[in-house]
């Protein structure tokens, strides 16, 4: 089980992690950053395993592939929403972040709940809920399967 | 069955006689664009996660630092030193401090037909010539990078008929704010948007990059447009030649078609925090502003900057204003210092500053402070994109930028 954070629609690449700290050297040092403009918080609170879960659209914007980096790296299990953006939900596959379509999860569940994600079932279930969600194409399954797009380059 | 534009492009690079929506594809891809925004990323996988480090074709990529141009500290400077380093020692085709990297992609590089990637979301704006331009991450492009090929699914594509002009004062900055506020932020996600039409004609190319660059602010995968008499003469201008001049079919599939009569679009600005939150500007007419800028990949090319300078010539920048010119190239700066328009900006009281993406993408020039308010030509008005994550930006045209900022406050040119 991890704990889920809610975010709202239209959560834009620039929310997950701002402008200014794309430069830094290094992921490490950008993620302390993750959602600073939507929640100060975000970092230090968010757990390995823990899931973040948007509305419609979640990742809109630029193609910083900082943005999943940053929330792989602080250990987000996978981002449940009801739909993403392409550039977004493309990176977050390519470096093997789960990017999980689910229409029904958000409107049902609350910031701060406990979650388990069966990527092999494709469901989510809460202490009472169970969500069935979309499943991957098989050749973006396959990427992520195999541990994201690099590593098919080091086969 | 008939093929999209779009369609045609995959299906050349995938060595496919057809092709349709949903099918993923190998593809070889002409061209690799990446800038600083995460180059440095690049490089550090490059070097340490693969295991037999290699370039496809060196001839292919072309890497631009134009983001934090010049570097603003000591962190940027040392991503900066090793993207340099990096293609001095791979003979990678490379500039700095010349420009935003899609107006130099446009004037050096894109070619009609061509499928390329950029490591940025705008790269969309390749489309005003007919090539199909995608934004990529960099772990896609480092793929990209060491195979020259990558996996694409075809999208289906939406269809904009245009007819009619322009009226005189609005522009195409106007129209494709219309058009995004009327499909959404994501009302082409994972599509492509094609122009055409008798309207299209009376688009300069100025306009055309304008309208394909912001397309993936509706979610667009690409953008294309119908290579005309316009475009080739801007190719053979720059002695290039297309690739393959691709035309839809007559029986091709769109998934929607959409009827634009251009004499019916209106000053426009997208209101804060979303590029589909839009209203026109006279609705807006009165909101105290604090920044004004005037550059970037969508709206700081020559033309644009003729228009704010038109505006300005005998009049000046409100005092409580900071108005920032920023021409997209040094190509356009050149020009427009030779055509007197710098003289002007300057004289007014603008700060013209060097040719890169500066408060466009909020890190570097010209950021703005907690509560302050930019009227912007740039490309997002995302929560904090300009700076403080509490401020505000407002898009619009360079004609409603510079009204604003000599009357400090959001106005049309026609208010002046």
């Amino acid at each position: 089980m991890g704990k889920l954070f809610k975010f709202h629609t239209d959560v834009d690449t620039d929310q997950i992690i701002a402008s200014q700290y794309l430069l830094f050297p290094t992921i490490d040092e950008m993620k302390v950053h993750t959602f600073e403009s939507l929640d100060r918080e975000f970092a230090s609170k968010v757990q390995p395993g823990d899931y973040v879960v948007a509305a419609e659209n979640f990742g809109c914007g630029s193609s910083r592939e900082q943005a999943p980096s940053v929330l792989k790296a602080l250990g987000v299990r996978a981002v449940i929403a009801k739909s993403f953006a392409r550039i977004f939900y493309r990176n977050a596959i390519n470096i093997g972040l789960p990017v999980i379509v689910c229409k029904e999860l958000y409107d049902h569940v609350s910031d701060g709940e406990e979650l388990e994600l069966s990527l092999e079932e494709g469901i989510a279930r809460t202490k009472n809920q169970e969500f069935v969600c979309t499943k991957l194409p098989p050749y973006m399954q396959g990427i992520l399967d195999q541990g994201g797009l690099i590593a098919s380059l080091n086969q | 069955m008939g093929m999209t534009i779009a369609e045609k492009i995959i299906a050349a690079a995938a060595g496919e006689e057809q092709v349709k929506p949903g099918d993923i594809h190998t593809v070889e891809l002409d061209r690799l664009m990446s800038n600083d925004g995460t180059t440095h990323l690049t490089i550090d996988m490059y070097h340490q996660k693969l295991k037999h480090p290699h370039i496809a074709d060196k001839d292919k990529l072309v890497w631009i630092i134009d983001h934090n141009v010049p570097a603003d500290s000591p962190k940027t400077a040392a991503s900066h030193k090793k993207m340099r380093d990096f293609a001095k020692e791979h003979k990678i085709t490379f500039y700095e401090g010349k420009g935003v990297c899609h107006q130099i992609m446009m004037e050096n590089h894109v070619r009609p037909g061509e499928l390329i990637f950029g490591a940025d979301s705008h790269t969309c704006a390749y489309g005003a010539l007919g090539a199909f331009g995608t934004g990529v991450g960099c772990t896609d492009y480092l793929y990209a990078m060491v195979t020259g090929k990558s996996w694409l699914l075809v999208p289906e594509t939406l269809k904009f008929n245009l007819t009619n002009a322009l009226p005189k004062g609005v522009y195409a900055r106007d129209l494709i704010l219309t058009i995004i506020g009327q499909i959404g932020a994501n009302g082409a996600n994972y599509k492509a948007m094609e122009f055409g039409g008798e309207g299209l004609k009376t688009l300069t190319m100025s306009d055309r990059i304008a309208i394909c660059n912001l397309c993936v602010e509706a979610g667009a995968k690409t953008a294309l447009m119908e290579v005309d008499e316009v475009a080739l003469s801007y190719l053979k201008e720059r002695g290039r030649e297309p690739k393959h001049t691709f035309v839809s079919d007559a029986d091709a599939v769109y998934s929607k078609e959409y009827q634009i009569d251009l004499s019916t679009i209106r000053p426009i600005v997208a209101k804060p925090h979303f590029v589909d939150h839009i209203a026109e500007a006279k609705e807006c007419a009165g909101v105290k502003i604090d920044e004004a800028f005037l550059g970037s990949c969508n709206n700081g090319r020559l033309e644009d900057l003729r228009v704010g300078a038109e505006l300005l010539r005998g009049r000046t920048v409100h005092p409580l204003v900071r108005f920032l010119v920023v021409p997209a190239s040094q190509e356009v700066y050149q020009k427009a210092l030779e055509e007197g328009l710098l003289d002007i900006f300057m004289k007014a009281g603008a700060i013209v500053m060097n040719a890169n993406c500066s408060v466009c993408w909020g890190s570097c020039q010209g950021v703005i402070g907690e509560g302050e308010t930019l009227i912007s030509t740039g490309t997002r008005n995302f929560k904090g994109r300009a700076g403080h994550a509490d401020s505000s930006v407002y898009l619009a045209s360079a004609a409603t930028v510079t009204a604003s900022a000599i009357k400090g406050e959001i106005a049309t040119a026609d208010m002046l």
